[in-house]
């Protein structure tokens, strides 16, 4: 009888122990993003930019080349990488410190210039390597290492929708907020990844998931407490969905040629 | 070993009148410029101007990034695939990079940077001065590093250095600046714009170009074992003497019979080189030392000129920074005298021909 393989290692990661708390998120999101780039053949020609924050050593755990970025500058360095070799497939992984506080600008203009970039957001609503600290995606009365007693509008304002939010700018090809609490929200957040990855491979402009994640640590819960906050607490303030959704690639087609046809367009 | 280029030497081709910032630029491309980052800011803005149509025309990349702090990040990304890449910008927008340097730096990519001073401290203003000499010289970000710096200081060698730049940056893997002013980006001189070279190709085992049919790659600073971070260092440190062996670079104006030498680079430099020719009308036996690499900083051959004068007069236009190499370098017994001007103001060759004469 012939056994066939139906689950195993992606190629696309090294075969060794990650340092990830037990129960954390980034060991799924690591995943999906490997089976991507094994799906789509990708191991050859992809770059993956690595950020400040906990998964700053994806580096140690794709076997692709990586590059590690200055904290928040990851959007910057991969605008570059794409810009200098449009040949390359050009991925990010980034944090909510990174993507959306230090990083907002960066993050806003790769949008608004619509680099071909596939984005991985992954949003803990904390400070993940740093201890804790107050993120700029803390739910309202959350306490942080910096927010003792919880987050308060009046004086840190309001957790930051990114997925909403990118999704307004033309560059934007799809964005979408997943979550990987259970099975099923993982088979979502892999169809979202390779979305965002066919987005760049279809040259359509950035391609963007947001991904919530338990912070198992810094939430100071164990692994079934910190993914039912995620279900409950988080996904209140952070809806799950599409915000935008890919075209089809017979639109693409369609805007080409009208583009090509046009003498006028400019 | 890279040799500077003798920006005096005989070449064939017709001088053009060209402003310094667009002769950098032009050198750049000459090069072989693959992409330019950069934001605006003043007085540099002919560089970015002049790439944003000339690079497209080679088949290069020009983009204005939303800050300086995406230009330099952008420089590290697309160097990092073994492009050659810039940035060029001004007082507050280098400070601004000086993370990215750092960077650049740690994880050993190299890069052409164009710092055009403009005066400082702050918003400062946007006249000439050589007040970033320290930023530039002694690292500017953080960690234990170097950036080497060349000091042009005519439209010739705004043209010619980028290339220079671009072999040192290759060859020794580390970023590269080059340091001139608002004088030398905004004066129009005549200048050979036929490089000395072609650019070469040279290889670059560390580039990113994705893993097809090789091991993966990584360019990275961050080393969370102590030991490892350790190690890094004492590489860079390694590179950093060979740098400092192999690399200074000065020029020697009159000073073979001098009794005072005049140490000056880029802009002061210029008006220094009038002083000294004014000087000797009247008699007075005055040289000129020129520091043409400024870190790695030419001190050995300082050291060996001061032996044949009796005085030395540091010019700047800054407040004494310079100066400090200048007391490292020659013999302790020597009398070293400055005159300095910050700010934006600039000294005439009158100035400093007073100067040299009470020195």
């Amino acid at each position: 009888m012939v056994m066939k393989q139906v689950f195993g290692r992606p190629q696309a990661l090294f075969d060794r122990p990650n340092h990830y708390c037990a129960g954390c998120g980034h060991g799924v999101a690591h995943r999906l993003v490997a089976e991507a780039l094994d799906h789509y053949g990708l191991r050859g020609k992809a770059v993956g930019v690595a950020p400040a924050g906990c998964s700053v050593m994806m580096y140690d755990y794709f076997d692709v080349d990586t590059i590690e970025a200055a904290h928040g500058r990851a959007l910057a360095v991969a605008t570059g990488i794409k810009r200098a070799n449009p040949d390359l497939f050009v991925f990010t992984y980034q944090g909510d410190g990174d993507l959306a506080s230090i990083g907002m600008c960066e993050t806003i203009h790769t949008a608004n210039r619509g680099e071909n970039i596939s984005v991985i957001f992954i949003n803990n609503a904390v400070y993940g390597m740093t201890g804790g600290q107050m993120a700029p995606t803390t739910l309202i009365g959350q306490k942080t290492t910096t927010t003792p007693k919880g987050r308060c509008t009046a004086t840190e304002g309001a957790p930051i929708r990114m997925a909403e939010l990118l999704a307004g700018f033309d560059g934007v090809a799809c964005s979408e907020r997943v979550a990987v609490y259970d099975v099923r929200q993982v088979l979502r957040a892999r169809k979202a990844v390779f979305r965002a990855f066919e987005a760049q491979l279809r040259h359509v402009g950035m391609g963007f998931v947001e991904v919530l994640s338990p912070c198992v640590t810094n939430l100071k819960m164990t692994p079934d407490k910190a993914q039912a906050w995620v279900e409950h607490e988080m996904c209140a303030v952070f809806p799950l969905g599409v915000r935008k959704t890919l075209r089809d690639k017979e639109d693409d087609a369609q805007s080409q040629s009208t583009t090509e046809s046009d003498p006028n367009a400019t | 070993m890279i040799t500077a280029p003798d920006s005096t030497a005989a070449r064939s081709g017709v001088p053009t009148l060209i402003q310094g910032n667009v002769a950098l630029a032009e050198g750049a491309v000459r090069a072989g410029l693959d992409c330019y980052f950069g934001y605006p800011i003043t007085p540099q803005n002919q560089i970015p101007e002049y790439l944003s149509r000339r690079l497209p025309e080679t088949g290069g990349t020009f983009l204005q990034a939303e800050s300086e702090l995406a230009s330099i990040n952008m420089v590290l990304g697309a160097a990092s695939t073994g492009a050659r890449v810039m940035t060029s910008s001004s007082g507050p927008g280098i400070s601004l990079m000086q993370e990215g340097i750092s960077f650049l730096a740690g994880s050993q990519i190299p890069c052409l940077i164009a710092n055009v001073m403009r005066s400082g401290p702050g918003l400062g203003g946007i006249k000439p001065t050589q007040a970033d000499y320290y930023q530039a010289t002694r690292g500017g970000g953080h960690g234990d590093y170097r950036t080497i710096v060349l000091a042009p200081f005519d439209a010739q060698e705004m043209f010619d250095f980028p290339m220079w730049a671009f072999e040192i940056a290759e060859h020794y893997r580390n970023p590269v600046l080059i340091l001139s002013d608002a004088v030398l980006g905004q004066l129009k001189e005549p200048a050979i714009l036929e490089p000395l070279e072609s650019p070469r190709k040279n290889p670059k085992p560390w580039a990113l170009t994705g893993a097809q049919n090789r091991p993966s790659r990584n360019l990275r600073s961050m080393y969370l074992s102590g030991d490892d971070q350790e190690q890094l260092n004492y590489v860079l440190q390694e590179k950093y003497a060979r740098v400092e062996k192999e690399l200074p670079e000065s020029r020697e104006y009159d000073l073979e019979d001098a009794e005072v030498m005049v140490v000056a680079f880029g802009s002061a430099a210029r008006i220094a080189l009038s002083a000294i020719r004014m000087a000797r009308e009247e008699g007075l036996r005055a040289g000129l030392f020129r520091p043409v690499t400024l870190y790695p900083y030419p001190g050995k051959n300082l050291r060996e000129v001061t032996e044949r004068v009796k005085r030395v007069l540091v010019v700047e236009l800054n407040l004494g920074q310079m100066l400090d190499d200048v007391r490292l370098s020659v013999p302790h017994d020597v009398k070293v005298s400055f005159y300095g001007r910050p700010g934006g103001g600039l000294p005439t060759p009158g100035d400093i021909l007073a100067r040299i004469k009470e020195a």
